[in-house]
């Protein structure tokens, strides 16, 4: 696939010019500024970019696959990424979260991307904001980006989302009081799932208190309860979803997020790319590995 | 990191009715320890779904996996809706119990590689490396 065909492929909705641009981005190719300058801003602008997070095993990707039905009832082409964790050994990843997916995979309108971390910290990979806007750019609204497993700081989908729900499950017991000060305090809709399960309602009201704290602060957290395996309350979770991002647009929230995200990833990316130039200005520092670090990289910066 | 820059991803499906997906898992797992981004489709899926996903995860190679005795149906169904799909450049390979009469028939349905029990994971690991590279060298000269 030359340049021209991979332009082309990719403004006519083209399958795999799609994910071909999608891997040269994250290979981080030199096509990848020329495919990122060609995309389509008012489209993404217009996309809703829904994050599905919460701890391994709470149901994410079987809610995530509820979730599509649910917009592709209504016509809408879906775009999902979802992000398994690399090894940190071998570098290699499973990427199992398609399994869950796979009865739309011959469904044209719904463009599902897995997506290895490699080594990006905080739940998401370094390419998740480029391939948003790739996959919004060719007409997916909603963008769905299902995280890695989290835990209390994978904190970086609250960026990039315009909505996000945390998925919760009963039984997961104490870690869902210990991310009382990270997930839980910011995300847009909790979502108990496997609500048919002991422990739900319990879990349900803590999360009530939760969103009322959250309320009284001027928030607008909702609770929402699912069985994803059975589609159940799948309806009322994307009522809830569309009257968030509604307020969020109305209100001015959605473009506050989206500016603040745009100048993190800005920010993500200039660091990247001067990486190199700071790892060889260290090389040049002299052959002294001793000394205090901090004072050393406040030196190399000096009159930067 | 497996001594090499590129990253490559690569699916593993199990296409028709055989639910026995031991041996797909294991060797996804294989594929990840040597540094691969391995995609799984999950058991009882039809050739078109793997060649749908194989174009939307756009890998460098596909794994086939069958134990069923269906494979000289189905393994030359995926690399027909592989080129359907405008994707017959994705080399597809082969493995799980079959004689050693269907190899020919295989091959000349253009599947790459055809591996039965008794193979080492090392050697399938060589194969999936050697197919990747020549689709990436491919890819990156057009």
């Amino acid at each position: 696939m030359n340049r021209e065909d991979l332009l082309q492929g990719l403004k006519a909705r083209d399958p795999r010019a799609i994910a071909r641009a999608i891997s040269l981005v994250e290979d981080g190719d030199p096509l990848s500024e020329t495919i990122l300058g060609s995309l389509d801003e008012s489209r993404i602008e217009q996309a809703l970019v829904l994050g599905i997070t919460g701890p391994p095993g709470a149901g994410k990707s079987t809610l995530t696959d509820q979730i599509i039905l649910g917009y592709r009832a209504r016509s809408q082409r879906i775009g999902v990424i979802a992000i398994d964790p690399s090894s940190a050994i071998s570098g290699g990843a499973f990427l199992g979260d398609r399994i869950r997916m796979m009865r739309h995979a011959l469904d044209s309108d719904v463009v599902v991307r897995s997506m290895a971390t490699r080594g990006r910290l905080g739940g998401l990979c370094a390419a998740a904001g480029a391939t948003v806007r790739i996959l919004a750019s060719s007409g997916c609204s909603p963008v769905i980006i299902e995280t890695v497993g989290v835990g209390q700081s994978e904190m970086d989908i609250i960026r990039l989302a315009d909505v996000t729900a945390l998925v919760l499950a009963p039984g997961l017991g104490d870690d869902i009081q210990a991310m009382k000060a990270g997930l839980l305090e910011v995300a847009d809709i909790l979502v108990v799932n496997k609500a048919d399960c002991a422990g739900a309602e319990t879990l349900a009201m803590d999360m009530e208190a939760v969103a009322r704290e959250s309320r009284d602060k001027g928030g607008s957290t909702e609770v929402c309860m699912t069985v994803a395996s059975r589609g159940e309350g799948v309806a009322e979770l994307l009522e809830t979803v569309a009257a968030l991002e509604k307020i969020y647009r109305q209100g001015g929230e959605h473009g506050r997020r989206r500016r603040h995200a745009h100048d993190l990833e800005v920010l993500d990316w200039a660091l990247e790319l001067l990486r190199p130039k700071l790892l060889e200005k260290i090389a040049k520092s002299g052959t002294n590995r001793t000394g205090d670090p901090r004072l050393k990289a406040a030196a190399i910066l000096k009159g930067f | 990191m497996a001594g090499r820059s590129k990253k490559y991803r690569v699916l593993i499906g199990k296409p028709g009715l055989d639910g026995h997906d031991r041996g797909a898992k294991v060797l996804a797992r294989a594929l990840r320890d040597a540094g691969f981004e391995a995609v799984y489709t999950g058991i009882r899926r039809t050739p078109e779904e793997i060649a749908a996903a194989a174009v939307q995860e756009d890998v460098s190679a596909v794994g086939l996996s069958s134990l069923s005795g269906a494979h000289l149906r189905l393994f030359p169904a995926v690399v027909e809706a592989l080129k359907q799909r405008g994707a017959g450049d994705i080399p597809v390979l082969g493995g799980g119990v079959i004689p050693d009469e269907d190899l020919n028939a295989l091959k000349q349905a253009g599947i790459v590689e055809v591996y039965t029990p008794g193979t080492s994971l090392a050697q399938v690991i060589e194969a999936f490396e050697k197919a990747c590279d020549r689709h990436h060298q491919g890819r990156s000269k057009t």
